[in-house]
This record gives structure tokens, sequence and C-alpha cells, in this order.
């Protein structure tokens, strides 16, 4: 299953960073976010999107985790070549994600 | 209990005009925030004030205020906003002249400035955090060099009765912790309440984006009433917890889930959020819902404010030059792909002199590449080639979207609806200033 199934993200950028909220549309499965979406998993599925390092921060009184992803929008949104300077869809990216079926 | 109704006229700089007024009229509020400056805006701001001493804050300003200076002043509704950007005086005599052509005698604006410190980081050994380089490695292509002033100014000034405060670069969340600070009587150093008004800040700054802007998914989260989505109100307690809400009425939803994609939204470490009045914390935050579009934040809490100050520089990058074309029908992926390869060719033929080029089919891959895209197999009714190019001078940024142009006649059957940009490049790079280098002023105009 898509990881659109048990959660929702929101993505922001400060320079030349992407951070990705994903949060659990219910609570309890929060502990699955936590197991299957590690960083390395995330900085995996951006490939070559993301340059520099990801890092996961856990919001349990959110049912949430924080990903930070550095060198990640193409020097930043003011100078990028990209579409999307922003990286603002880059949320639905993530959201793409396979998990396993509980 | 007591609570200070707050909300927030925009969240950002060309923001929906009317749901400001909605709030002015039916919000009951205290204080009307208009948050307008995005990192990049300043530094244009500054390029325009250089044309002329008199422009360089927020074009908006005065269709802004025209609509909510009235209803604010039927209701006592004091506003603040950071729409100074790099001239807040000159947008304060703006705005007192458009109040005195209201028939508005006695308006009190107050505007704040000294977060433009170009002048002592020209030359500055400070180091630039992205790159290490000192300040003064940048030389002419420094444009803009704007410290981020906090919550104290701006409570100041309405101590001083400002009914309009108006700022340059304060910090997103400052420009609602002023006013709550003000209020409450609280003091710059109750690191708790201010952490707590800084989450309230941080969830009222993007406006439409926690009442259900920027969150529908159709068939996962769907909203109502995007069309006339109404902007936010908290409602803030004396310890600092905030209830959001909206007017009655209006589009849009405040749900858990809106607020908790909110409350996370740009930020890195969770529990330290760090604004000019504070060290924020905001990992043990909890959300209730207590009714329809009504929910609770709180649990937030802060520690000493950092003791420097982050300084945004505009930096002149030269230009991106652009130009798009389309095509559709049988085959129109394999002749958007032999248009790209045309520019690319032509570009490398006539000598073009772009540092960086980036070549993409929008409907395939343009947005994520390849990979992501899970490109092939896919045939879609339509593409729209696009190249995009940095180059020194506009002259040959300018290159690169004629070279689009030019397919019309000399590329692939059937390619219309061309177009080309060119924009002016202005990086944004940051250092930190100590805190005594940074000297808020305030100046009191009257209408």
């Amino acid at each position: 299953m898509k990881l659109r199934q048990i959660a929702h993200a929101r993505t922001g950028d400060k320079g030349d960073t992407s951070s990705i909220a994903l949060i659990a549309f219910d609570p309890a499965d929060y502990p699955r976010l936590v197991r299957e979406v590690t960083a390395a998993r995330v900085k995996a599925h951006f490939g070559g999107l993301v340059a520099g390092d990801v890092t996961r921060y856990e919001v349990p009184s959110l049912g949430a985790l924080n990903f930070v992803m550095r060198q990640a929008l193409g020097g930043g949104v003011t100078r990028s070549l990209a579409l999307d300077t922003h990286g603002k869809s880059l949320s639905s990216a993530l959201l793409d994600l396979d998990i396993p079926d509980e | 209990m007591r609570t200070v109704r707050i909300g927030a006229g925009a969240g950002y700089s060309g923001d929906r005009i009317e749901p400001a007024v909605e709030l002015a009229e039916k919000g009951a509020l205290d204080y009307l925030v208009f948050e307008c400056l995005a990192e990049r805006t300043i530094a244009l701001a500054q390029q325009a004030r250089r044309a002329d001493p008199e422009a360089g804050f927020d074009p908006l300003l005065g269709e802004r205020l025209r609509v909510v200076l009235a209803p604010c002043r039927h209701s006592g509704t004091r506003i603040v906003t950071n729409m100074g950007a790099a001239n807040p005086l000159a947008a304060a005599r703006h705005a007192a002249d458009l109040a005195r052509r209201l028939g508005f005698a006695g308006l009190r604006i107050a505007a704040i400035a000294g977060d433009d410190v170009v002048d002592a980081m020209a030359g500055s050994d400070c180091r630039i955090e992205e790159t290490g380089a000192p300040v003064s490695a940048l030389a002419e292509a420094l444009v803009s060099a704007n410290a981020y002033i906090g919550a104290a100014p701006i409570a100041e000034a309405l101590a001083a009765g400002a009914d309009l405060v108006i700022t340059g670069r304060a910090a997103d969340p400052s420009l609602f912790v002023g006013p709550l600070a003000h209020a409450f009587g609280w003091s710059f150093d109750d690191w708790h309440r201010l952490g707590q008004a800084t989450l309230a800040g941080h969830l009222l700054e993007c406006a439409g984006q926690v009442t259900g802007g920027y969150f529908a998914d159709p068939g996962y989260k769907d909203v109502a009433g995007l069309a006339r989505l109404g902007f936010p109100i908290g409602e803030v307690s004396e310890d600092g917890s905030i209830v959001v809400t909206k007017v009655a009425g209006s589009g849009g939803q405040v749900t858990p889930a809106t607020c908790k994609e909110q409350i996370l939204y740009e930020l890195h470490d969770p529990a330290r959020y760090l604004t000019p009045d504070v060290s924020a914390d905001f990992s043990q935050v909890r959300v209730t819902q207590l009714g329809p579009d009504r929910v609770r934040v709180d649990g937030a809490t802060g520690r000493a404010r950092p003791e420097q100050l982050k300084v945004s520089l505009g930096v002149a990058e030269g230009f991106v030059g652009e130009g798009q074309i389309s095509y559709a029908g049988p085959g129109a992926r394999a002749r958007g792909e032999l248009a790209l390869a045309i520019v690319r060719k032509r570009l490398a033929l006539t000598g073009a002199a772009a540092s960086e080029l980036r070549f993409d089919l929008i409907g395939i891959d343009a947005l994520h590449g390849a990979a992501l895209s899970a490109i092939g197999g896919h045939e879609p009714y339509e593409v729209r080639v696009r190249v995009a190019g940095r180059a020194a001078s506009r002259a040959e940024a300018a290159r690169i979207g004629r070279e689009v142009e030019t397919l019309y006649t000399n590329g692939p059957a059937g390619g219309g609806g061309v177009t080309t940009a060119i924009r002016e490049v202005l990086g944004v790079l940051s250092t930190y200033l100590p805190r005594a280098r940074v000297r808020p002023t305030m100046h009191m105009l009257e209408s």
C-alpha cells in the first residue's frame, strides 16, 4: 500500500533545505510511520533530487515525523532553475512511498 | 479567563485581499496582522528603493489598508504588518497620506526601522552560513542585508499608542508575539510564554494555510469553500495557549490535521525553533478539537533567545532565461523530446553563455525527475517543453527563450503556445550579527 493511505504531508522550504512534515491520520499508525519511513528510506526515495543529508525528527505528541533534507532545492528558491522552485510538490512524492500492508 | 483575539490578514505579499476585510468586519479582533515578507521579497524591495527613495515597501500596502482601515477603526482593531519591507518610514508616510485622504484623522502610525544593516555588513568578515566565505567577498553583488528583529519594538510601539505598526524584516511570528506581549504585559525573558506565543504566531502567520488552504487532496483530505477561504483567528490566553478558529460561515476548515501541518511547516528541529525572541520548543505540542472549526493548541515552551541575530543577505546572481512550448496529440511526447534536443544543440552551436541549463517535459518528469515520475509507458495527450538556464547578463538570458521560440518555424510539427521569460536572480544567503549591533528604532507619525 501507499503511505498516502495512512498519512498526510506538508512541505516547507528555507534556502536550499526542504522540510516535509509527515503526519498519521490516525495517531495509532504513528509507530508504523516510525518503523517504515526512516531517514535512509526517504533519502533513497528522493534519489538524485536530494544531494545532502536527510535528518528525521520524531514528534509523538502530534503523531508526526519531520524530515529535513539539505541541498534539496537546486540552490534554493531564489536561484533554482526548477519549475517548482520551492519544492512544494515534494510532499506528494513522499506519499507515493510503498509501505507493507498490515 | 481573558483572551486576546488576533487575526492573520495575509500569509504572503500577494495574498487574497477580502478575507482580511471579513476578519476586520466580523472577527471582533484586537489585532489584525499582515505577514507579507518572504526571504527574497526584501532584496527585491531594496532594489526598488534604490531606484526611488520613496519606494521599497509592499506594493499592496495601500490596497490592503484602504479596505480594512474603516472596519478596524470601528471595532478598535490595531494593525501590525511587515509591509514596510525595505522602507518602513516611506510606508508609514504613505499610510498616513492614505488615512488622511480617507478621512481618518489622528491615526497613529509607527514605523520600525533598524533592520537594514547593509552598511555594517559591507566589507564585514562575518561568515556566510551557506558558503563559509566572508560577507566582504560578495563585494558589489551584495544588494541588501536585513537583520531579523523581534517582538519587543512592536510591543513598544503599541504601548506608545500606535494604531498601525509597520516593520521591515521582523521575524514572522514576532509580528504576533509583539501584540500578545503588549496585551498581557509579558516580560521579554518569560521564555515559556514567549515560546507559546511563538507557536501561536507560527500557526497564524501563513493565514489560510491553517484554515484549510494548502491542504486539500480530494478523496483523502476534502475541504469545502476554498474559493472563499476564511483566514484564521487566534484566541490567545494569558498563558500563551491558543484556540485557532475562523469567522463563522467562511470557507475552509480548522481541524487538528490542518493545525498539525502548520505547526511543523518549515520547521527543522521542532525542539529548537529559533526566533529573535526565544528558542521555542514545539516538540511536546498537543492539539485538541473543541468544536467545529475550533482547535486548542498548547504544550509549547521556550528557552533563552539566541544571542546572535540572523541576517538575510540579498545577492545579485545574474539572470535566468526560460522558454516553453506545447505539443499535443499522437506523438506529442516524441516531438517534445525532439524539441528539447534541438534547443540543446542550438544553444551549443550558437555559443550561448549559459552556466547551467535545465530541460524539462512538463507532464512527464519536470517536477521530480525520471525515477520518481515512473517514466516509460506513459503517453500523455499533451506535453509542455521547458528550457531554463542561468546567464550573467539579461541579453544572454534572453537567448534561451529565443531558441525555444524559433521552434515555431524551425522545430517539430505542431508546436504552439510559446512563452518566454527573463528574471533577475537575487540569491538569499544568511549570516549572523551580535544582538547589540542591531538597533531597532521607532518613528511615530499621525494622520
